[in-house]
């Protein structure tokens, strides 16, 4: 099961490889993780995805809140959220193949933020599974280079009553 | 005023009572050592390897629930601390460890004798610190402090560079600590502790389980009074061995591998454990799916992580032990003050002593010199009292099983990582913080060899440790496992080539003894506790005698080999 963990931490020299060390020393997955300050001077966010089963996922979150400059986890699978990522991606465009790749790039609400005489490239912004599917159309095109963020989240003002 | 930082440093350590350091110089911690002599109050013991500083402050903590403090240079000096330190991170032991680190415009250059100890230490220590910033270094010891004694405890690392102990910095330390990002829960939630209770008082074979845990939060007396008021029979993992007194009628003795047939006996037929500061490592599960089959599990443990990391736990309580052990029978009292708990858990009691009167934990006699006649020797003569530290190994098991410990903090033992050369290190260690009482380090003929350059330390600090070696001129517990699982395939576990331990003794001016003969054990004991001088008392015992009972690794409880 995917989980999106974001994570509050002292933004201190060494904090970045803590929390790398806790994954890999104890064999947990990363699948993206992102790092960036916060308004509040000295603290940054992370947002981390990871998979586990539920008995792992309850592990990393133990584990996280013990390491001592971590100042707290949650855990979005119980909350509404809004999550996103982005893609750049530099595709093989030709002139035959040009209108096509852009009216993905539309469909998906893309911006062409760099073009050339074969070449396009396409910002992508959505959810992971948004970003996976222009990922799977935009293949067949050839994807030539591709940078992508980790994922960021954001707990939404109105949660539903549970 | 302003003071150098190795000054600071020193005064920091006065201010958290700290009267002993175990240590060895170097070039990085020049200005710390230049310092030294004009600070009385702290007496530094100078070891002979890094490794053995830290298990000398590990023996220490243990010993006393001090925090131990070590001190070694930059390089091969901070290196050389990382075992210790590993060890006292697996059995969750306070320690602060403070490295000289090469001046700060010249870290990351690969200067001389320059590691990232930091890193290096990053998963074995609780945290740690490279101090950059003088105007940091008061307040940066006093959060190692309270960090490494508070909730679950911890080694704790400071990196100090060297020309930061030289800057000049008013000396303000700080009355107390807040950190946002720690805080450890003591007080257990009442709820939990309620439904704790709700299930001891439906039990039919309820079974505590005493860890590691109830040595740290100094519970035995809390836990005593829970078992024997509500007449519950006591197991302990080998860490909470001394947390109830091992001639007590209720104690069923270690679990586990080497556990006894009753306590493993017990628990796979209890129907509720209360689990008391203990984390469920694999050397007491054995295999996990039919580890306590019919039990709830009530977990009392001050860290979140030890919680349904290895076992189904179906009371959580996150809190310190001794305040949770207390909340129970202060919930209980007022429940039920008068309930007849004898009657109730008659059946169950008479059950675990049958277990306990058919397979006690025992040796075939056969005339030759058996180790667990020595370490039987070893509980009489010192009645239980004395501070018994182990090497790793064979010698270990049959001290855990042959040594009645009676109180707590009397068994020093590399628990979680298995450190062979912990055991004299640490005793000296113990006996720094205890000098009037018997201190002896139960060790393998392999073991001491792991850090035996440490006698010169206790010797010229006139520290009177005995060194009891079980020689029996094998890696024995390797052999063991050889024998049972490897078709006697000895391979490279023979040691039978060693050094003549009583010359060795006197090498370093301490004494030596030899024993061969069943007949001689007594008196040569006797003699040697008598001795003012550290002694090294070299048993030759029976070669391949194997510790039993032994749950093979990966089976159930109940599948024990028994002698
Ligand atoms: C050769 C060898 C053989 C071994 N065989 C066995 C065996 O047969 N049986 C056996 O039991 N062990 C055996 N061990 C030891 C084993 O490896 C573990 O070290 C041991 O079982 C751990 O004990 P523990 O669970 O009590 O935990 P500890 O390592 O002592 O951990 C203490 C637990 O208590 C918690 N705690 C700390 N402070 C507090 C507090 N104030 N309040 C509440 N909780 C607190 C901690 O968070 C932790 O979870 C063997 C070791 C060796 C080297
Ligand atoms: C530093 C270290 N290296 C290797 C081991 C693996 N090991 C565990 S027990 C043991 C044998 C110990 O031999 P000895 O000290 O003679 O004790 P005995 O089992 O014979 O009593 C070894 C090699 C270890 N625990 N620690
Ligand atoms: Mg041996």
């Amino acid at each position: 099961m995917r989980h999106l963990l974001s994570v509050l931490v002292e933004n201190e020299p060494g904090v970045l490889s803590r929390v790398a060390g806790l994954f890999s020393g104890r064999g947990f997955n990363v699948d993206s993780l992102n790092v960036a300050p916060t308004l509040e001077e000295g603290v940054s966010l992370m947002t981390i995805t990871t998979t586990g089963d539920d008995q792992i996922v309850e592990q990393i979150i133990k584990q996280l809140r013990k390491l001592v400059t971590v100042i707290k986890v949650v855990d979005f699978q119980d909350l509404a959220a809004v999550e996103r990522e982005m893609a750049l991606m530099k595709v093989y465009a030709e002139d035959s193949r040009r209108a096509e790749i852009l009216r993905i790039a539309d469909i998906f609400r893309c911006k062409v933020v760099d073009v050339s005489m074969n070449e396009l490239t396409i910002e992508a912004t959505g959810d992971h599974g948004k970003i996976e599917a222009i990922i799977a159309l935009l293949t067949r095109f050839g994807i030539k280079e591709i940078a992508r963020t980790g994922t960021v989240a954001m707990r939404r003002s109105m949660q539903p009553e549970s | 005023m302003e003071l150098t930082g190795a000054t600071i440093l020193l005064e920091s350590l006065k201010k958290e009572g700290v009267d002993v350091v175990f240590g060895y110089p170097g070039g990085a911690v020049l200005d710390i050592y230049n310092e030294l002599p004009r600070h009385e109050e702290i007496r530094h013991v100078l070891v002979r390897h890094e490794q053995g500083a830290v298990h000398a402050a590990d023996g220490y903590a243990r010993a006393s629930g001090k925090v131990g403090v070590c001190l070694v240079t930059s390089g091969p000096g901070a290196t050389n601390t990382v075992t210790g330190i590993a060890t006292a991170y697996c059995d969750s032991i306070p320690l602060v460890v403070l490295t000289g680190q090469v001046p700060t415009p010249l870290i990351g250059n690969d200067a001389f004798q320059e590691v990232d100890i930091v890193g290096i230490t990053r998963p074995c220590t609780k945290h740690n610190y490279l101090v950059k910033d003088i105007t940091k270094l008061a307040s940066t010891i006093k959060e190692a402090f309270y960090l490494a004694r508070s909730g679950r405890p911890g080694p704790v690392l400071v990196d100090i560079p060297k020309d930061v102990q030289n800057q000049l910095c008013e000396f303000v330390y700080p009355d107390d600590i807040k950190m946002r990002s720690y805080n450890p829960t003591y007080k257990p939630n009442l709820n939990q502790l309620r439904r704790a209770v709700d299930h001891i008082m439906m039990a039919k074979r309820p079974l505590i389980f005493a860890g590691g845990g109830v040595i740290t939060s100094n519970a035995s007396a809390e836990l005593g009074e829970l078992a024997r008021s509500l007449r519950i029979p006591v197991v302990g993992s080998l860490m909470g061995l001394g947390g109830f007194p091992g001639d007590d009628p209720l104690w069923l003795g270690m679990l586990g591998m080497h556990g006894t047939y009753a306590a493993n006996k017990a628990v796979s037929n209890a129907d509720v454990i209360i689990a008391a500061g203990a984390r469920f490592d694999d050397r007491v599960t054995g295999k996990l799916s039919t580890f306590a089959p019919g039990a709830k599990i009530i977990h009392i443990d001050i860290d979140p992580t030890s919680i349904r990391k290895n076992v189904e736990v179906h009371v959580p309580v996150v809190g310190d032990c001794r305040h949770a052990l207390a909340g129970i029978q202060e919930i209980v009292n007022t429940r039920m003050a008068e309930k007849d708990w004898q009657g109730v858990h008659g059946d169950w009691i008479r059950q675990v002593e049958e277990w306990r009167a058919a397979q006690p934990v025992t040796y075939i006699e056969n005339g030759t010199l058996k180790p667990q006649k020595v370490v039987e020797t070893i509980f009489e003569l010192t009645k239980g009292e004395a501070i018994i530290t182990t090497e790793v190994g064979q010698n270990q098991m049959w001290t855990a099983q042959f040594y009645k410990f009676r109180k707590p903090r009397t068994l020093l033992t590399s628990g979680g990582l298995g450190t062979m050369g912990y055991g004299l290190p640490a005793a000296l260690g113990a006996q720094m913080a205890f000098p009037d009482r018997m201190v002896i380090d139960i060790a393998g003929d392999g073991s001491i060899q792991m850090n035996s350059q440490e006698l010169m330390t206790a010797v010229c600090n006139r520290l009177p440790v005995k060194i009891v070696i079980l020689n029996n001129g094998f890696l024995g517990m390797v052999r063991q496992w050889q024998e049972l699982f490897y078709k006697r395939n000895y391979c490279n576990t023979c040691m039978d080539a060693q050094p003549d331990f009583v010359k060795l003794a006197e090498a370093y001016g301490a004494s030596g003894y030899r024993v061969t003969e069943e007949s001689q054990l007594e008196s040569v004991l006797k003699e040697a506790f008598a001795n003012p001088n550290t002694c090294i008392i070299d048993v030759h015992v029976e070669r391949e005698e194997n510790v039993y009972p032994m749950v093979p690794a990966g089976a159930s409880l109940e599948e024990m080999l028994l002698v």
